[in-house]
C-alpha cells in the first residue's frame, strides 16, 4: 500500500529526529523557529528544510515525480498560506507536529489540536465544494 | 552530525509526503471532501506515520539522552489555551482552502510549483507577522510589569 508506506517513511524521518537530535519533526515549527534568529538554533533547521526541498529533485534521480494539481488561483494560495503561516504558529503546529508527532506521543493538546483543524478542514471543503459549489 | 541527520530526516519525510502523495494537494482535497467523491487513503498515511512514531517516541520516552547526547527535553506543556484551538482552527482554514499544510508546501516548492512557491512566500510572511505581534506583545508585557 503506497498509503502505509509513504506514511512508514514519514515515522522513520520523525524517529530519525527525535532519537539523535531530540528534535520534534513539526514543520511549521522547525520554519518558524528560524524566525527566532537564535544562534547555534539554527543550521539543523535550515539541514532539515534543504532535505525537504531538496526530496522531489532526488525522487527525479529515479523516477518522475506524481502528477500534482493544484486547482486553487494565486489569490487562494496567498491567502490560504497567510492563515496556515499565522494559524500554525499560533496553534504550535500543524500535522506533522501536532496530527503525526502530537499523535504518536498521545498529547492531550495535539489530540485537540487535530480535531480542531481536521473540524474547518472538512467544513471549509464542505463550504466551497458543496455549500456555495465553486471551485476557488 | 547534528545537521547531517536533520538533512536526512527532512529528506526522507518529504520523499514520504511524495509516495503518499500529500505533495499533491488534489488529493489531500479529496481526502478532505467526505461528501464528494471522498478518497480516505491518506488516512493510511497518518496510520503508518503514526504507528512508526509511536515506537519511536515509547524509546525515546525511556532515555535521557539521544544518540548524539543531547538531553531530551521534549514538550511537556499539557495547556490547552485558546492559542492552541483558535490557531489549529484557522489552519484547517488554510488547508481546506489549498490543500496545501506546510510539510508538503515545501516539497512543492522543491518541485518548482509556481503556486507552491506562492503559498510558501505567502506562509513565511504569516509566520513573521506572528513573530512580530508575539514580540510586541512580550515587550507591551515586561512594560506593563515595570510600571
Amino acid at each position: 500500500m503506497v498509503g502505509t508506506d509513504g506514511g512508514a517513511l514519514i515515522g522513520m524521518a520523525v524517529a530519525l529526529l527525535v532519537l539523535f537530535n531530540a528534535r520534534i519533526a513539526g514543520i511549521s515549527g522547525i520554519v518558524g523557529g528560524l524566525f527566532g534568529m537564535q544562534k547555534g538554533d539554527m543550521n539543523w533547521r535550515v539541514a532539515f528544510i534543504a532535505g525537504l526541498v531538496a526530496a522531489p529533485l532526488v525522487w527525479q534521480l529515479f523516477a518522475s515525480l506524481p502528477a500534482v494539481r493544484i486547482d486553487g488561483s494565486y489569490a487562494v494560495m496567498a491567502i490560504a498560506g497567510l492563515v496556515v503561516g499565522i494559524g500554525t504558529r499560533y496553534g504550535s503546529g500543524c500535522t506533522s507536529g501536532h496530527g503525526v508527532c502530537g499523535l504518536s506521543r498521545g498529547s492531550l493538546r495535539s489530540i485537540i489540536a487535530t480535531l480542531a483543524f481536521m473540524g474547518t478542514g472538512l467544513a471549509t471543503v464542505y463550504v466551497i465544494r458543496h455549500v456555495f459549489n465553486f471551485w476557488i | 552530525m547534528v545537521n547531517i541527520i536533520a538533512l536526512v530526516s527532512g529528506l526522507i519525510f518529504g520523499l514520504g509526503l511524495i509516495l503518499a502523495g500529500m505533495a499533491n494537494p488534489a488529493k489531500v482535497l479529496a481526502f478532505l471532501d467526505i461528501a464528494g467523491a471522498w478518497d480516505p487513503s491518506l488516512a493510511l498515511v497518518m496510520t503508518g506515520a503514526i504507528v512508526v512514531g509511536s515506537l519511536a517516541f515509547a524509546v525515546a520516552r525511556k532515555c535521557n539522552r539521544s544518540y548524539l547526547g543531547l538531553p531530551m527535553n521534549l514538550s511537556t506543556s499539557r495547556v490547552i489555551d485558546k492559542r492552541l484551538v483558535l490557531g489549529s482552527l484557522a489552519f484547517g482554514i488554510g488547508w481546506g482552502m489549498a490543500g496545501i499544510c506546510p510539510g508538503p508546501a515545501l516539497v512543492l516548492l522543491g518541485s518548482g510549483s509556481v503556486k507552491g512557491t506562492v503559498f510558501v512566500a505567502a506562509m513565511l510572511l504569516g509566520m513573521g507577522i506572528f513573530e512580530i505581534l508575539e514580540r510586541t506583545r512580550s515587550i507591551n508585557f515586561r512594560k506593563r510589569g515595570q510600571s
